[in-house]
């Protein structure tokens, strides 16, 4: 195992990006990596695609992250679909999609026909808890870790910090419904961008 | 239960869930108490435990968490066959569920989110395309750290649940700190909990 201490700021140096090879490229890299995800595979995806495979930035990350977010169905299989698409159109995307759920369907089949009744064993319903602590730190890593690519973001970093304040509030404290949270701080959040932005093309690299 | 289903049954099985996976913004988890409401109190194709078994095994499984919608169609099937003693008929209902719960539960959303994120791939340098994803990038950070925040609140009596509070925020400075490998910090959870230290 390699572990390196990862310092500040590494990621903003200008590195050249990668892309998957092929569709079969797609479909094992995220096969792999929806297998590494237990309690969810945000984390991993987020580690994997920005840090190790450098297949986008953390800017773009977060970018597509909000779409994927926004749209209804499962936001780490509509990122895969997404970035799969994206390189290799629908075949592309379809090959992302089917490495995502493939074999982690097969992985929780063979769970079910193994072990249907977990919910009847206190060692497992301990370890699920222990498991559970650990994907709520990762997540939240994951959150802080992409504070970072705020600092590009149009409408300043102070606007930018306000307004994911008021999101945290919103949701962690007043408990209020997404939906809401989504239209309402978030619709404003892109009327400000709206102003923000210049009204001319992005002066930012041309994706693929 | 024994009921057998009908084909009607699938089928409005099927059109249950391919409604709520246009509804699941934030992820398939956020309808699940629908699903529950749907397949345990009104038609009793699910037992309680099997509802909560069902979700509670997805998660110690790796993958996307929409995974527990394949073991609510898997229970349904199996239920339907009489069982999993019920020989081969149970199991290839079982099947049959797990395929209509989630070809239900995905295509809609897939289909709707292909086909707007490629409209908006085309059109990225729109102003109004930009503007999304620029106003939407701080709040959908801070939902996952809000997210990470309600997974710990929901254990919430200090004097007992204070060791899983530590052991989130230690691994929330692993993640964040270092570049040790998430299976790691995962299977530390695992054995923490299963000894009962946390």
């Amino acid at each position: 195992m390699t572990e390196h201490p990862l310092p500040s700021g590494d990621l903003s140096l200008p590195q050249p990006l990668h892309a998957p090879r092929s569709r079969a490229d797609l479909f094992w890299s995220f096969t792999w990596l929806a297998l590494q995800g237990f309690g969810g595979v945000l984390a991993v995806v987020q580690r994997e695609l920005v840090e190790r495979k450098r297949w986008m930035t953390r800017g773009q990350f977060v970018e597509d992250w909000a779409v994927a977010q926004i749209m209804p169905g499962p936001n780490v299989v509509n990122l895969s679909m997404m970035i799969g698409g994206r390189y290799f159109g629908l075949p592309g995307a379809l090959a992302a999609l089917a490495g995502m759920l493939a074999f982690p369907l097969l992985a929780v089949l063979a769970l079910a026909v193994l072990y249907g009744n977990v919910a009847e064993y206190p060692v497992a319903q301990n370890a699920l808890r222990g498991m559970g602590a650990v994907a709520a730190g990762l997540i939240t890593a994951t959150g802080i870790k992409l504070i970072a690519a705020l600092d590009k973001n149009a409408m300043g970093m102070g606007v930018c910090i306000g307004l994911a304040a008021l999101t945290f509030v919103a949701i962690a404290l007043l408990r209020w419904p997404l939906l809401w949270v989504l239209l309402g701080i978030g619709g404003m959040a892109c009327l400000w961008a709206y102003r923000k932005l210049p009204n001319g093309p992005a002066d930012k690299a041309p994706r693929p | 239960m024994s009921m057998v289903p009908t084909a009607a049954n699938w089928l409005e099985l099927f059109a249950h869930f391919a409604s709520l996976s246009l509804l699941g913004v934030g992820g398939a988890i956020t309808t699940a108490p629908d699903m529950h409401r749907y397949l345990v109190h009104n038609n009793g194709w699910l037992s309680d435990a099997q509802f909560t078994s069902s979700i509670a095994l997805s998660q110690a499984a790796p993958g996307p968490n929409v995974l527990f919608v394949a073991l609510l169609g898997w229970n349904v099937g199996l239920n339907a066959g009489g069982g999993p003693s019920a020989g081969w008929l149970a199991w290839a209902l079982a099947f049959l569920g797990v395929l209509v719960t989630m070809v239900a539960i995905m295509l809609p959303s897939s289909v709707l989110t292909y086909t707007a994120t490629r409209w908006a791939h085309r059109n990225r340098e729109l102003r109004g395309v930009r503007a999304f994803k620029t106003g939407m990038a701080p709040i959908v950070i801070a939902l996952l750290i809000a997210t990470g925040w309600l997974l710990t609140g929901s254990h919430d009596h200090p004097a007992r649940d204070w060791p899983l509070w530590l052991l989130t925020a230690v691994a929330t400075l692993f993640v964040w700190r270092t570049r040790v490998h998430l299976l790691w910090l995962i299977g530390a959870g695992a054995v923490l909990g299963a000894l009962g230290w946390v």
